[in-house]
């Protein structure tokens, strides 16, 4: 206990002792300086005309309501747009410091990966942040005396907690960005993966404070909270002293990069059945918690889907069993009459769906992959529900229609989105010693092969079920 | 006692072997000279040796401590002057030392008096007050050297200490370095300078495409790569008479008008019997001198060996 209480202690004064010489550093450069004092005193008095000019202009056509909105949504502007700077200087942390030639005094100080990294971060955060509440409180001020304006108590804390909680999610990945790169050109074109979900994040804020839903905000809040845990996290799994100084230049070396990838993907298998098993014995039990992870989440999407059938009811004809048995019976809509419908689409749907979620999974952490395959899940927890609320049998429904492929085909998914979610979290879990791209490329071989060993052999027999079984099924069973 | 010892010490990047195998041991007081052309492998090693490079192969102990196990104990027994000052040339020297100083964790108040102390013995007590920005490549040389310094490290690691320095600051930099042998320091000076490291190592590690291809002092380097000592008779006379008397074991390399050269394995034994002849044939001796043999003959010989026999290990 004490000893970890020391090494937190430890980590602290580390982080500090990099911060405040940074800090001491960016205070002596009027390149930071000047936008800084601009941004903390100038805009927001600007921010203060504006906001009167707009509340007299909406007054006088009756409309005050759009004024109340904008006062709200300027005094979040204010804060953020001192904190962009964060981002320039947080860009600039690594990079900068190669560029100059002063990394590897500073690697090779006693000062643990932690310490060099967090103080960085922190020395990013400082001096903005300052200027952004300075800003706030300026504008503040202004508002007050102007228009005798003062902010709910809980909006001011929303936009407090926002703009240092945006901060710490542009900086903590700015920082990562600037570790990983060779150059400050580098690190600022890669910050457009930043700037652009921010400026997305500022956008919807907005909606939400001209709606006046601030409740939402506080949603913000928290997914903001975590996402800036993501990073820090990730941040400090990433920091390497020897990528940091051994990368000398940033070149794509494919062939390097296919014999990583291929090595993985064999993983010292011989022969096609000795990769098999070792897929089987290897990647598959490997996957496990991942696989839990993802059965729960399809779960939840089968629940979600339950209930909007309370919510949004279809009519009872559509969903009538006796009605589908007998609409069965004509011989045009059997399955596999209809033009272009073989099992051939069926697996080229399910294939492109999972190649989807692959592409969204590797960049959101494996998020949007997990939602999107929730979605098919959910619309047949949907017609479930709705089976049930026009007097169905839900179980009936769900074996005549579902379960002769979806044996095949859900545990496909599930194995699929698993297989996505490691390939999506790989950058929070590099082993040390091994850069970004070699812990990805290894969890890209992994999907690789989960994907060729298990997931497409079930998609194929999946889509051979549901073309030639599974109407058969459906024919026997509800209609007669 | 052993301050450095490495045991097949590689670092590969990606297909490249930056450094193969590399096996050394520095004792307290034992100046070691890492000598190789460009891209041989010589920063790769010290940055190794500082733990900021992670071995692919081997072992390495700084003081006691293991690069790979103890990286944080060993950067607190290393003092390294990076090849490239790398300064925050907004700050002044005193805060700047200050800075790295607080990383090794070092009392203010001590790290005040190192560095004055330290500032004045390497003449920078003026320049207190002046930016980093503001100093001349020798200062900022300096300096860097003591910011290697100022925790007193066990192990010196000096990158290329003198590169691209005029001759005056590079004579300065090279006493200093020399000052600070002492018992319970050893240090690594990586150069392409053959002077410099003769000037400085007690041992020199030839280095070439990431492996030690020749180690040993300068003496034995000199005497195992360009064989036995090279001898220089001048005579007040014709040479005719000279070369009549010689006894019968010695081979000569190379004669002139009145001179010859003769390589002898003991020249303590044969040069008192060629002056002896000479005398006896009445036969004038102006010198018998040792024909002073460059480092640079050496590290030429070996670099070209090397560079023919890719495989060799010192």
């Amino acid at each position: 206990m004490k000893q970890s209480a020391d090494q937190v202690l430890g980590t602290i004064a580390g982080t500090w002792i990099v911060a405040r010489r940074e800090i001491r550093d960016q205070l002596r450069d009027w390149r930071i300086l000047t936008p800084i004092i601009i941004l903390t005193l100038f805009f927001p008095l600007l921010m203060n005309f504006t906001a009167q000019q707009a509340v007299d202009f909406v007054t006088r056509y009756g409309a005050p309501i759009i004024g109340d909105r904008l006062i709200p949504f300027l005094l979040l502007i204010v804060g953020f747009f001192p904190i962009s700077i964060s981002m320039v200087i947080a860009l600039e942390s690594f990079a900068g410091e190669r560029e100059r030639l002063s990394l590897e005094p500073l690697l090779a100080t006693p000062l643990t990966d932690s310490q060099l990294y967090l103080g960085k971060m922190v020395a990013s955060l400082v001096p903005p942040l300052g200027a952004a509440y300075l800003g706030i409180s300026v504008y503040l001020v202004g508002l007050a005396l102007r228009i005798d304006w003062r902010p709910p108590p809980q909006l001011l804390l929303q936009v407090l907690m926002l703009t240092t909680i945006q901060a710490i999610v542009m900086v903590s990945g700015a920082v990562v960005i600037s570790s990983l790169t060779t150059s400050v050109r580098a690190a600022n074109l890669l910050a457009s993966f930043i700037i652009i979900p921010v400026a997305q994040l500022i956008i919807g804020e907005s909606v939400i404070m001209f709606w006046a839903r601030y409740e939402v905000l506080w949603w913000i809040v928290v997914a903001l909270s975590l996402i800036a845990l993501v990073f820090v996290r990730m941040g400090l799994r990433l920091f390497n002293r020897e990528e940091l100084l051994g990368k000398e230049i940033d070149v794509i070396d494919l062939r390097w990069a296919w014999q990583r990838f291929w090595r993985a993907f064999r993983n010292g298998a011989m022969t096609p059945i000795e990769w098999y098993k070792d897929v089987l014995t290897s990647s598959l039990p490997s996957a496990k918690w991942a696989i839990l992870i993802t059965t729960c989440i399809l779960a939840v999407g089968y629940v979600i889907g339950l209930q909007l059938a309370e919510t949004f009811t279809l009519p009872i004809d559509l969903v009538n069993l006796d009605a589908i048995g007998e609409a069965l019976k004509n011989p045009e809509l059997s399955f596999g009459s209809l033009p272009g419908l073989d099992w051939r689409w069926v697996l080229y749907n399910n294939v492109r769906a999972l190649a989807l979620a692959t592409f969204l999974g590797a960049f959101s952490l494996g998020v949007l992959a997990e939602i999107l395959l929730m979605v098919p899940i959910g619309i047949i927890g949907y017609f479930a529900g709705n089976v049930a609320l026009a007097g169905g049998d839900t179980l009936y429904f769900l074996a005549a229609l579902v379960l002769p492929h979806g044996v095949l085909e859900v545990p496909a998914a599930i194995i699929a989105g698993a297989a996505i979610l490691r390939l999506g979290l790989a950058a929070l879990s590099v082993p040390k010693g091994e850069s970004l791209g070699e812990s990805w490329l290894k969890s890209l071989a992994e999907w690789a092969r989960i994907g060729i060993g298990l997931v497409l052999p079930l998609l194929i027999c999946a889509a051979a079920v549901e073309v030639f079984i599974t109407p058969r099924i459906a024919v026997w069973l509800l209609a007669g | 006692m052993v301050l450095i010892e490495t045991h097949d010490l590689t670092k590969h990047f990606g297909t490249l072997a930056a450094v193969e195998g590399v096996s050394l041991r520095v004792e307290a007081g034992e100046i070691l000279a890492l000598l190789g052309p460009n891209g041989a492998g010589k920063t790769t090693t010290i940055r190794m040796l500082a733990s900021i490079l992670r071995p692919t192969r081997g072992t390495a102990q700084i003081n006691g401590f293991d690069v790979v196990q103890e990286p944080i104990e060993v950067r607190r027994s290393v003092g390294f002057l990076t090849e490239h000052h790398g300064l925050y040339t907004r700050m002044r020297p005193q805060e700047y030392l200050e800075f790295f100083g607080s990383t090794h964790k070092l009392a203010t108040n001590v790290i005040r008096e190192r560095t004055v102390d330290l500032l004045a013995q390497y003449g920078l007590s003026e320049a207190s007050e002046l930016r980093l920005g503001q100093f001349s490549k020798g200062m900022r040389q300096k300096l860097i050297l003591i910011r290697a310094l100022l925790h007193d490290p066990a192990v010196l690691l000096l990158d290329e200490p003198t590169s691209a320095m005029d001759p005056s600051s590079a004579h300065m930099v090279r006493e200093s370095i020399s000052g600070l042998r002492s018992a319970n320091r050893a240090i690594v000076v990586c150069t392409h300078n053959l002077n410099e490291a003769e000037m400085l190592a007690d041992t020199i590690a030839i280095i070439l495409r990431g492996r030690i291809i020749a180690l040993g002092t300068p003496k034995e380097l000199k005497q195992k790569l360009l064989g036995d000592p090279v001898m220089e008779l001048r005579l007040a006379g014709s040479l005719d008479g000279g070369l009549r008397c010689l006894p019968p074991e010695i081979k000569t390399l190379d004669t002139g008008k009145n001179w010859l050269r003769y390589q002898v394995a003991q020249p303590e034994i044969v040069n008192p019997k060629v002056l002896q002849a000479m005398t006896e044939a009445g036969v004038k001796v102006v010198t018998l001198s040792e024909v002073e043999r460059s480092l640079e003959d050496v590290y030429l010989q070996v670099i070209a060996e090397g560079e023919n026999n890719p495989g060799r290990e010192g």
